[in-house]
């Protein structure tokens, strides 16, 4: 299929798009001139279409969207093209008949249920002013009947409340009630669920699918991720660098995927390879041979030893509660498992679960309250403050944000040394020979060792921060949400790093993350925690293909695309 | 909610839009540190030049005030020039007591800057020692320090001054030492609270933590991870209190506890001009346009620092 | 929210014991005859001397002493003063002046410094912002007791559009000079503090959203951004009251103002040292209870501070 392959349906011809833009092109002023952030954008929403765009961040992708609402920052603008709302170009209306627009022609939802509430102001109020904008009933009831078609349960009270007393799932819903309170003919989603734990997520789109299609609402839908576009969009528009290199039926799209960007998102995206993984077995293919293709799977029946042991692990919080009083909040209760050697196993949970309390104490950053961590056949706790300090040579860890990682005040080379200055190995010279090799191991040029965090990409980053970790030459690596932050290519990247890294070196690696996309590519065991308990542990297949819990199923069941059908081969 | 629609495939031209590599390294630009960056920012900035310009003429006038005027501040008072206009040799006449006007400014500079500099620098040490120990290592020591800076805190500056300098100590011994010693002590809790506030900010910072995991001590992480990066605000509180120190020292020494008449200084010289304001207010004006200007200069510094130090400014 | 009111009561406590002490045990705490050393050189006569010995209670135990003249304090007995007059007497004289011109200079500095600073904020980087700027940078420079001569030359002697001096009977009118005299440098910081918050406040996600949802922009402005912007100020406008206090001094000597900053004056002038820490002694009472009301104040303007533990 090709470009000049236009083919419109006999259907098609009859309605009008109802946004429509037309070589959008759009441009923000910055210390050094005029940069280009959007070229030639083009795309086309049908009455109650749902159309979602994809690309990683710095791709144009919000900034197409903010433009169509007129809500570009005030350093942008739109410097080309035409953005048509039933066939009347807004790209350059005034703001008068913007406001106009805004709330029952357009709406929007916002991306972070944290930030986009007024904290000062109840949330309905935050519902009445929009209603009473844009000229409907604004009474005490018509604000209870917007919340509770959103999903919000007991919404007369829920109006009274502060967004500070409103879990993040529950202020999303407020935000898409405010959203869709005026009835508008398009929504413009950008990243509605991005910061919701996976549950929550599905639950929130079905929500807002069941609502728009009701209601006849065409959605425009931002994404980063092309699983959960393609299983709820009609249409996916692939962004890049400010342009939008695909566009198409989002099944055909993933299917069939033509330019080479789309095909290298579509072969890294986790979510559509977890589908495919999961297709395959479906149709008896052995998941290894998908993981590694070409390569002889490496299974050293020696490397059974193993060398971490996590025994009836409990932590205990004091939560103050005013005048003195506290309250105990138990963040991880009676978990137990263990590691072996040259493995990776992944301790999977929503926020809140305690996963990351756990790889705090096995770093021997925090004192469990009972319970035994066994390292090597050593009880860390019983270590003293010597014996601690050798212990750090052994296990590392790397953090989530590759931009709190790293000390802004140290340059690359002074980062990665800085383990081997602490432990006092070798002189000036060897240290500097060592960090070179480290930044060769993490495929960064040595060049890198002269720069400051800040001019490093957030992968850039994370590849320093695992140099720094190799740098001692550890047995263990604990990762927590390592990669969570990263945009899907560069994921894949870091990943496959870890990977190489692990059978070079037979690190042992405990994964901490959210992403069961993520574990099902990178992980030998699973252990999945709720609520500070650890609800079921396993092999990854084995948990993969027939998960024991309900809470294992909903989270399996709530990774994007997992009700897509998929070619199994590996892209 | 999937329409039958007829959906059309668009592919964009490939060559359109080259692919990077995903992840390279600008290589096209010089490394830039934090302070690499602030100097870059700040040496284009006219607030900036014109107020270090100020501060580095100011710290010439305190330390060579002989460089600038011939006459002596004192020795040729003569009450016959009282309230003199200007004359040759001395361009900006004379005090109510008959002396140079240009010259007492001139020597005065000294006493000003001197109580400002001192009274910062303790503050400094006292402020950021407290409050970094407060933000860092939290419970009881930042309670003990976050009441004890309260108690501070709830004496206003003047009034505490006024309390303090009724101590016979303090009257009998007079001069720059207690001045600074009355603005130190009551000066530092804002000090301790900006230094608690970006510790805080910084402590639980991923790259704090993944020191401690390397096996950096806690007091170690404190000085060589948290410090360093808590310092702008510090800074930049520092540069703006040397300006309040020098208005609060010719505040005190207007109303009468700050420094003792026998020292120079622009209060003195302001306190002492204002029973001729009425009839000579030039007398008053000019060493309270020097002190104005000084103070303006640090505050303008203390502005372009904050701007340019900002993290939020800085490219990511 | 009563948690709350509760939890900032009991914090009060300890602070205004520590400072009532710190300044207690500074002046009384000394050895040999702390009312004599507190006179200077130029003693009163020896029936005052007699009187403020036994005001101040000290034959008792430093802790008898202290409780006496926290007891003294709350019950406004405050001794006398140089000529034997009782201080209470003369404070419920004077404070109502001084009470009259820092409500005055409390409402030009929050008035203009917000309208400013809003002006500033929503026109970032536009000649008024800059202008503005270096402006409130020159106020803030400039000592109040410069800016009071200068404006009472300029503006009350050479203009003659106020009375250059306030004089035995002070109202809302002629207060108006020394009242923006001591407002002025508060004006600045309300100003730049308020130009900042509106600054942050306008980059706010919950700001884009609420323009997305249809909302009119001076609606934004108002409910939206300056609503937020606001509780910053209400803090400083707390601390501010001590600068106010000290600011008094110098204003209401300036302007001939019959208040309490006079009264200070001329009592440091004077070396009367008891005078001066009874004096400051309610003072400091006066801006303890006031910053727990603004504390009450801003636990109502935000929110989440009530819920906070």
């Amino acid at each position: 299929m090709t470009t000049s392959d236009v083919r419109i349906s006999e259907a098609g011809l009859t309605d009008k798009p109802l946004l429509e833009i037309r070589d959008l092109a759009i441009s923000f002023k910055t210390g050094s001139g005029e940069v280009q952030a959007v070229r030639n954008a083009h795309l086309t929403i049908m009455p109650g279409e749902t159309v979602a765009i994809v690309g990683e961040s710095g791709s144009g992708k919000s900034t197409t969207a903010l433009a169509a609402i007129g809500l570009l920052p005030g350093n942008g603008r739109v410097s080309g093209g035409q953005i048509l709302l039933d066939g009347e170009d807004i790209s350059h209306a005034s703001e008068k008949r913007m406001i106009e627009l805004r709330g029952n022609t357009i709406g929007m939802v916002p991306q972070d249920p944290m930030s986009n509430l007024n904290p000062v102001w109840k949330i309905g109020y935050q519902v009445k002013e929009t209603l009473r904008a844009n000229g409907r009933p604004s009474g005490p009831a018509d604000v209870a009947k917007v919340l509770s078609q959103a999903g919000l349960p007991d919404a007369e009270r829920r109006a009274k409340q502060y967004p500070h007393e409103f879990s993040g799932g529950m202020r999303q819903r407020a935000l898409i009630a405010i959203g869709l309170s005026c009835q508008p003919r398009l929504l413009i989603a950008d990243e509605p669920t991005s910061a919701l734990d996976v549950t929550v997520q599905r639950q929130i789109l079905d929500h807002l699918e069941t609502m728009t299609s009701e209601l006849g609402t065409s959605v425009l839908l931002i994404t980063h991720d092309l699983g959960l576009a393609a299983e709820r969009a009609d249409k996916v528009v692939v962004m890049y660098r400010g342009n939008v290199v695909e566009a198409g039926p989002s099944l055909e799209l993933l299917q069939n995927p033509q330019h080479p960007y789309t095909q290298r998102l579509v072969a890294s995206a986790p979510s559509l390879a977890s589908r495919r993984i999961q297709v395959a077995k479906e149709l008896g293919v052995e998941s290894d041979e998908l993981l590694a293709p070409g390569e002889p799977v490496v299974v050293e029946p020696t490397m059974t030893e193993d060398v971490l042991q996590i025994q009836n692990l409990r932590k205990v919080f004091k939560l103050r509660s005013g005048f003195g009083k506290s309250t105990d909040f138990t963040a991880v209760d009676d978990v137990s498992f263990s590691v072996k050697r040259g493995t990776t196993t992944a301790i999977v949970g929503e926020s809140g679960s305690g996963k990351s309390t756990v790889a705090q104490m096995v770093l021997n950053l925090q004192k469990p309250t009972s319970g035994k961590i066994v390292f090597d056949g050593v009880d860390t706790s019983t270590l003293n403050n010597k014996e601690i300090f050798a212990f750090r040579r052994r296990v590392q860890p790397i953090f989530q944000d590759p931009y709190g990682s790293l000390d802004p005040m140290y340059n690359i080379f002074r980062t990665i040394e800085e383990p081997l200055r602490t432990h006092k190995i070798g002189d000036k010279a060897s240290r500097e020979k060592k960090v070179r090799e480290l930044l060769d191991q993490v495929a960064l040029p040595q060049s890198t060792m002269q720069r400051y965090p800040n001019e490093l990409s957030g992968g850039q980053r994370q590849r320093v921060a695992i140099a720094r970790a190799l740098a001692l030459d550890p047995e263990v690596i604990i990762c927590d949400e390592a990669v969570s932050a990263l945009d899907v290519l560069v994921q894949a990247q870091v990943l496959n790093l870890l990977a190489d890294l692990q059978s070079r070196l037979g690190l042992t690696y405990l994964f901490i993350t959210h992403d069961l996309a993520v574990v099902r590519q990178i992980a030998d065991h699973v252990c999945v925690m709720e609520k500070g308990k650890l609800v079921e542990t396993g092999s990854t297949d084995d948990v993969f293909d027939d998960p024991q819990r309900d809470y294992t199923k909903a989270l399996l069941h709530a990774i994007p695309g997992a009700r897509l059908m998929l070619p199994p081969e590996v892209a | 909610m999937k329409t039958n629609r007829e959906i059309e495939h668009f592919v964009a031209p490939v060559e359109e839009t080259p692919l990077l590599a995903t992840d390279s390294l600008k290589t096209d630009q010089a490394p830039l540190s934090l302070w690499a960056d602030a100097w870059r920012k700040l040496r284009r900035r006219p607030l900036f030049i014109i107020s270090t310009v100020m501060i580095a003429l100011i710290i010439i006038v305190a330390l060579f005030p002989g460089l600038f005027t011939q006459v002596a501040p004192n020795d040729n008072c003569q009450l016959a020039n009282s309230d003199g206009a200007p004359a040759s040799g001395h361009p900006l006449g004379f005090t109510f007591q008959g002396c140079d006007v240009y010259s007492r400014i001139i020597h005065g500079t000294q006493a000003s800057l001197m109580v400002g500099v001192f009274s910062v620098l303790f503050v400094l040490i006292i402020g950021v020692t407290l409050g970094a120990l407060a933000g860092f290592y939290g419970g009881w020591i930042d309670a003990v320090i976050a009441r004890l800076g309260d108690i501070f805190f709830a004496l206003p500056l003047i009034l505490g001054a006024l309390v303090v300098s009724q101590l016979p100590f303090m009257r009998e011994n007079r001069g720059v030492w207690t001045v600074v010693m009355v603005l130190v002590v009551l000066g530092w809790p804002q000090m301790a609270r900006i230094t608690r506030g970006a510790v805080i900010e910084v402590r639980n910072a991923d790259f704090v933590t993944a020191a401690r995991s390397l096996g950096v001590s806690r007091i170690d992480s404190l000085v060589r991870h948290v410090l360093p990066n808590a310092l702008a605000p510090i800074i930049v509180l520092a540069t703006m209190e040397l300006g309040v120190f020098i208005v609060a020292e010719a505040t005190l020494s207007f109303i009468g506890i700050g420094l003792p008449g026998s020292i120079m200084s622009w209060g003195n010289d302001i306190a002492a001009a204002k029973s001729s304001v009425r009839t000579n207010p030039a007398i008053l004006l000019y060493p309270a346009i020097a002190l104005s200007v000084t103070v303006l200069s640090f505050i303008m510094l203390g502005d372009a620092l904050r701007d340019a130090l900002d993290p939020k400014s800085r490219q990511r | 929210m009563i948690q709350y009111i509760l939890r900032r009561l009991l914090q009060i406590i300890p602070v205004f014991i520590g400072t009532t002490l710190l300044v207690y045990f500074m002046v009384f705490a000394l050895p040999g005859d702390p009312i004599r050393a507190l006179f200077g050189d130029r003693p009163p006569s020896e029936a005052v001397i007699a009187q403020l010995r036994q005001q101040y209670n000290l034959d008792q135990p430093f802790w008898v002493q202290y409780g006496l003249f926290l007891k003294n304090l709350f019950t406004f007995n405050l001794g006398v003063d140089f000529t034997g007059q009782p201080i209470a007497a003369t404070l419920g004289r004077i404070f109502p002046v001084t009470v009259m011109l820092a409500v005055e200079a409390l409402i030009i500095q929050t008035v203009f410094g917000v309208t400013f600073g809003l002006i500033a904020g929503l026109r970032k980087g536009k000649v008024f912002d800059a202008t503005v700027l270096i402006a409130s940078l020159v106020v803030i420079a400039i000592p109040t007791f410069v800016l009071g001569f200068v404006l009472q030359l300029l503006v009350g002697v050479q203009l003659g559009w106020a009375k250059p001096t306030v004089g035995a009977t002070a109202d809302w009118g002629n207060l108006i000079l020394p009242a923006t005299v001591l407002g002025l440098v508060s004006f600045a910081y309300v100003l730049r503090l308020t130009r900042a918050s509106v600054i942050e406040n306008m980059n706010a996600d919950y700001v884009r959203t609420a323009t997305a949802k249809g909302l009119s922009r001076p609606r934004v402005v108002v409910t939206h951004i300056l609503r937020n912007s606001m509780i910053p100020v209400i803090t400083y406008l707390g601390a501010s009251l001590g600068g106010l206090m000290g600011g008094a001094i110098v204003t209401e000597s300036i302007f001939n103002v019959p208040g309490v900053g006079q009264k200070l004056f001329q009592a440091v002038i004077r070396s009367e040292g008891p005078t001066v820490v009874a004096i400051v002694s309610v003072l400091v009472l006066v801006f303890v209870i006031a910053n727990l009301l603004v504390d009450l104040l801003y636990a109502w303007l935000d929110p989440r501070i009530r819920y906070e533990n």
